[in-house]
């Protein structure tokens, strides 16, 4: 007899379900629906009271409807009322309702939860089980305070039914998950684990998942589950296919049961005992066995959970990585699977062996499957497998196969899917650089990217294989020869080009012997690809010029007569009619050796972590994205990056007012750096021409236009500040870069500087996840009486942060006058659907614009007794912080801003500093006095702190901002 | 833990969206369009396993999905369920709504759908396996069932609707869910991979 007798039902409902099904359109779909909330509404609200076969039916209803994806916004109150009624089938449906459109409305929760407390204690055990379902469903901290302290009793008395048991092991386990500080294990903890050695299998499934979870988080407390797991484990293994009865899946005693066991022996290392161990090992090794024993049903799900169990045991021998024995036996089955028929053993058999490849014990044994791996990555028809394929390959990779790896994935390559071309691209440039014996084999390699999947290569990709050859001498003119010849090719993509120009530039003289690489026709090859670059790249081929010019005088007036043409001076590209013009004055009036300073070969790189590595981990990996990395990543990948590229000023000319270290010379970041950091005129060319004042209208403009940026994609009200915005704003008052926040997902870090009353500020946002942020938006505000104060002007940001990316934005920053509050900065992104809403404050306080100023000590006590007045001195005593240490104390004074001067108390103890803030409308000269009473207990130290300045408001906030160093 | 369970039709109609986490309606909605769209594109052989779409956390989650006649079932889980094991709870949700349900059609998922979501909860609780002991399951909805029946009293009469909108004329007539091994009633169906 089938369970569910079809023939029971509500017929409103069917006739329902009905209507929608026989509608011709998605309009006559939602007309019906809501013709059918209207009536329902009307039903709700009317005065009749309904009965609770209508109740039931309506919320019926409702739940198809939202099924439909409608929104659902009433019935909660009806369904509270199902829910509290004693008839189990309108208890049910109203759980059920609750459970499927879950409201957060805590007026709602507290009536579930009175009815909740009466289903808890009604001693019915399905009324219980509906119950505690209902609280697994919800997992609201308002439910965990109610229930946390009576569910861990249901599960453990001995009068509990099984199946009350089981709801309520996984009840708990989710009220962990949501609230752990709720939910208090300790007086239960050995009975929880002791229900391991329950006699109702089902008690054990369902407590094994709030083991493993608890043992996850407490692994001392609850390591006593692992002798209990190998037993029962042993137990399972050793029965025969009938012992378990209803346990047994298609011949396979208790599948499920044996993998959680296996998972939960996971969270620990191998046993110490060695009689638990021997066991263990036994059970392995009877696993192991019994996959090579004929099977006992040809039906796929016999062996799909033989298998199953099978996975789980290589997963822990992986994981143990102690038993050269079994490791090798795992290598040797996995080997199996990679050529069995069933695509989905081979799929896993090639995500486990990429576990078992850096095993030492077994890497040896993985490496001789290599010729099936690669077949499988040429043959199999599902992308997954293949992926998967790579993935090995790349893992089993060393110095004695790199090369056919490498060979193979290059081929791979040629047809691989577009969706995993980049991460193969990576892993090829990884393993060509880590594996290079010969670096003209790494040269090749990567030449050979660019040419296959050159739309797939990264930045990061290219930039290092520059950083290789300019750092290794013995490869540079095998470089400039192949990159000469790739350059011929008639169609090349455009980062081959600017490779091409990038090495051309620095070494094109160690092939300019050959008469048929001579300057003139290295310049004309260039030259000819030139008109077909995006700007970033004819950008890097005018600094391959005017490198030319250094290398060959001979090009010199060909070259010249390049930059002068009107395409070039007078580009309507800002960036690069600036190039030509600043290397066609440099070219004209300096001096051979001054172009030959200016134009020097390229200094080494610093050593660093590959650039590229860093991406790989990024693009697959949950490891945080700090902002050190990210900087590291940056200057390591930007080949000119950087201020401290000193000695090569040529390079770093163009940078040299540019104020963010991360900022590169040749500008081939696309749009954010270069129009966020212009290159304005610097040092060196100031004294060629000065055109200082055209740059700076350039980045005004360049922020101008940014001003109508469109409105934040969210349409969320701003969140208020978080609690801490003001703990962390006061981090940044004594310096200028750092984290100014973090939590699980995102980073932010910040960089700024400031000059007289003007300021720029990067903020990094980094993704600390591996799923996309969408919806990213930010925006500054300036509450109250600030924009009248401090002028920010700021870009918007791109709407997609990828996981582990990060993204940079500028602000700039004006002063006006002086001012007290801080700007908010308002952060919104979607994470899996849920919207992030973060309202910081941005660290910009009045001390950012002090500019230093030195004293005597007479003339800093003259102007001290002219600041006399009552209101221009502030003054506060207070506790020291963190004890006191004089050069601490010295480091955060400099980081305010202001200049410390020595010798000017009479009191050596005593700490004097003198500045002016500078803002739009006046200055304010500030004078400052911090007297530490140094010698009193540690504990008992007290600072004073007296600030004068000629407006009060500026002495009351730096006083405030100070106090709160120390 | 399984973060969300699915079953849609070939052409994308929701049947059953049961979620262990929280999004909000409509990045649930969102979700069932980007499986069904990950999913219904892959051939027949190919393996049941693939990386989650974005929206549900990316390549750290898995979906699990077997096709039967009309209907898929998706599992989406994180990597700490076994792929292998979830298959298989795929198959027993799938038998068990088969004995429930008498040879279960499409059509018992829509018309029924709080019957498949106490099936389902007498399995999954939280995104964590209840029981996968089919026949304690159907014992426990048996009786649910029992109890049901004593409280229909005169109000279970008007039943007979059901019955009768199966045989209307519809637009899609579904197949049985062809289920490979147990009692199946349509002849020749080539049984699942």
């Amino acid at each position: 007899m089938p369970a569910v007798s079809k023939g029971d039902g509500m017929r409103g409902l069917a006739v329902f379900i009905s209507d929608i099904r026989n509608c011709k359109s998605k309009e006559a779909e939602i007309k019906r629906i809501n013709k059918e909330l209207a009536n329902i509404r009307s039903k709700f609200k009317g005065d009749k009271a309904l009965d609770g076969y209508s109740k039931k039916k309506y919320v019926c209803k409702l739940l198809f409807i939202f099924l439909l994806g409608h929104d659902i916004d009433f019935g909660h109150m009806e369904a509270v009322n199902l829910l509290s009624s004693n008839k189990y089938t309108e208890k049910q449906i109203g759980y059920l309702f609750i459970s499927v459109l879950v409201n957060s409305n805590s007026e709602l929760i507290r009536l579930i939860n009175n009815a909740i407390k009466n289903d808890l204690s009604s001693r019915n055990p399905t009324f219980m089980c509906l119950a505690l379902h209902c609280i697994a469903n919800v997992g609201s901290r308002e439910m965990a305070e109610a229930f946390a302290g009576e569910i861990p009793r249901i599960l453990v008395a001995g009068d509990t039914m099984d199946s009350v048991k089981q709801s309520a092991a996984l009840c708990l386990l989710r009220l962990y998950k949501t609230c752990p500080d709720l939910v208090l294990m300790g007086e239960w903890t050995s009975r929880v684990v002791h229900l391991l050695n329950d006699q109702h299998m089902g008690v054990v499934t369902a407590a094994i998942s709030l083991i493993t979870c608890l043992s996850q988080k407490n692994p001392d407390e609850f390591k006593t589950c692992v002798s209990l797991a190998v037993s029962r484990l042993s137990r399972i293994v050793s029965s025969a296919s009938t012992d378990l009865q209803d346990y047994t899946y298609y011949f396979v005693p208790a599948p499920w049961l044996s993998c959680k066991l296996l998972r939960l022996l996971q969270c620990y290392p191998p046993p110490e005992d060695g009689a638990v161990k021997g066991r263990l090992v036994e059970c392995l090794e009877t696993i192991l066995n019994k996959a090579q024993e004929p099977p006992k049903s040809k039906k796929v799900q016999h062996s799909n959970a033989k298998n199953a169990i099978l996975f789980e045991a290589i997963a822990l021998i992986i994981h143990y990585d102690s038993e050269p024995n079994l490791l090798v036996r795992a290598c040797n089955q996995l080997g199996q699977f990679l050529q069995h028929r069933e695509t989905n053993l081979r799929y896993l058999a090639l995500e486990s062996m990429c576990t078992l490849a850096s095993s030492e014990f077994s890497h040896e044994a993985v490496k001789t499957h290599i010729e099936t791996v690669i077949n499988a990555l040429k043959t199999e028809r599902d992308v997954s497998v293949r992926q998967r394929a790579a993935d090995l390959l790349y893992a089993m990779c060393d110095r004695s196969n790199a090369k056919q790896i490498v060979a193979e994935m290059l081929s791979y390559l040629e047809t691989a899917d577009y969706s995993i071309r980049e991460e193969m691209v990576l892993k090829v440039a990884i393993l060509a650089e880590k594996y290079a014996v010969d670096y003209s084999w790494y040269v090749d390699t990567i030449l050979n990217l660019i040419r296959i999947a050159g739309d797939y290569v990264s930045e990061e990709v290219w930039y290092r294989v520059i950083q290789i050859v300019i750092n290794r001498d013995d490869v540079q003119g095998y470089a400039a020869k192949t990159v000469f010849e790739a350059l011929q090719a008639p169609a090349c993509h455009e980062n081959m080009v600017k490779v091409g120009g990038y090495i051309l530039g620095e070494f094109g003289n160690l092939i300019a012997g050959d008469p048929r690489s001579s300057p003139l026709v290295q310049f004309n090859l260039l030259h000819s690809k030139f008109h077909l670059c995006s700007v970033p790249t004819r950008a890097l081929l005018l600094s391959a010029y005017i490198k030319f010019i250094n290398l060959f005088p001979e090009t010199k007036s060909t070259i010249q007569e390049v930059l002068r043409c009107d395409s070039q001076i007078r580009n309507s590209d800002v960036e690069l009619q600036q190039r030509a013009v600043e290397y066609l004055k440099l070219s004209s009036i300096a001096s051979t050796d001054v172009l030959a300073t200016v134009l020097e070969e390229m200094p080494p790189f610093p050593e660093r972590e590959s650039s590229i590595l860093a991406k790989l981990k990024k693009k697959k990996g949950p490891g945080a994205v700090s902002v050190e990395l990210e900087d590291g990543k940056r200057e390591g990948g930007e080949l000119n990056g950087g201020g401290e590229r000193g000695d090569t000023p040529a390079m770093s000319a163009s940078n040299a007012s540019t104020p963010s270290p991360s900022a590169d010379l040749l500008g081939l970041r696309p749009a954010p750096a270069v129009g966020s950091a212009p290159p304005s005129v610097g040092s060196l060319l100031v004294d060629v021409f000065s055109e200082g004042p055209a740059a700076a209208s350039a980045g005004v403009n360049d922020d101008g236009f940014l001003s109508s940026a469109p409105p934040p994609a969210a349409s969320e009200e701003p969140a208020p500040p978080l609690p801490e915005a003001e703990d962390l704003l006061n981090k940044f008052v004594c310096k200028n870069n750092g984290v100014l926040f973090e939590n699980q997902l995102l980073q932010i870090g910040i960089k700024s500087e400031y000059r007289q009353n003007l300021g720029r500020m990067y903020l990094f946002y980094g993704n600390k996840t591996s799923v996309q942020f969408v919806s990213f938006s930010t925006a500054v505000s300036c509450p109250g009486e600030l924009p009248t104060q401090l002028n920010l002007q700021t870009k918007t940001v791109e709407p997609l942060i990828e996981g582990g990316a990060q993204v940079q934005q500028v602000v700039n920053i004006e002063c006006l006058t002086d001012f007290i509050d801080a700007p908010l900065l308002n952060i919104k992104f979607r994470y899996g659907g849920a919207l992030q809403n973060i309202t910081l404050k941005l660290p910009v306080t009045i001390n950012k614009f002090f500019q230093p100023t030195e004293m005597v000590s007479q003339e800093f006590f003259q102007r001290w007794k002219q600041l006399s007045q009552p209101q221009q001195e502030a003054q506060k005593i207070f506790k020291s912080g963190h004890g006191i240490d004089t050069e601490v104390v010295k480091a955060k004074l400099l980081g305010l801003g202001t200049a410390l001067l020595e010798n000017v108390d009479p009191n050596p103890e005593n700490f004097v500093c003198a500045g002016v803030i500078q803002t739009k409308g006046q200055q304010v000269g500030c004078l400052l006095r911090l007297e530490p009473n140094a010698q009193a207990q540690p504990g008992e130290q007290m600072y004073r702190l007296t600030l004068r300045s000629s407006k009060d408001t500026v002495s009351k906030r730096i006083c405030d901002l100070l106090s709160e160093q120390f | 833990m399984i973060k969300a369970i699915l079953i849609f039709n070939n052409h994308g109609k929701p049947r059953l969206s049961k979620f262990y986490e929280h999004y909000s309606e409509d990045t649930e909605q969102q979700i069932i369009r980007e499986t069904f769209h990950l999913v219904s594109k892959r051939d027949e052989n190919v393996c049941n396993f693939l990386e989650g779409g974005i929206l549900i956390g990316g390549s750290d989650n898995k979906l699990i999905y077997r096709h039967y006649a009309t209907l898929y079932f998706v599992f989406c889980v994180d990597s700490s369920e076994s792929e292998l094991g979830i298959l298989d709870l795929i198959q027993v949700f799938v038998e068990t709504l088969d004995k429930c349900f008498e040879n279960v059609c499409e059509l018992d998922l829509i018309f029924h759908v709080d019957k498949v979501h106490n099936i389902l909860g007498e399995m999954v609780m939280g995104g964590m396996v209840l029981e996968t002991n089919m026949n304690e399951i159907i014992t426990q909805v048996d009786s649910q069932n029992k109890m049901e029946k004593s409280e229909a009293g005169i109000a279970g009469a008007p039943a007979r609707a059901v019955s009768a909108v199966k045989n209307m004329n519809l637009p899609e007539m579904p197949k049985n869910i062809n289920i490979g091994d147990i009692s199946i009633k349509v002849p020749n169906m080539p049984s699942f991979k």
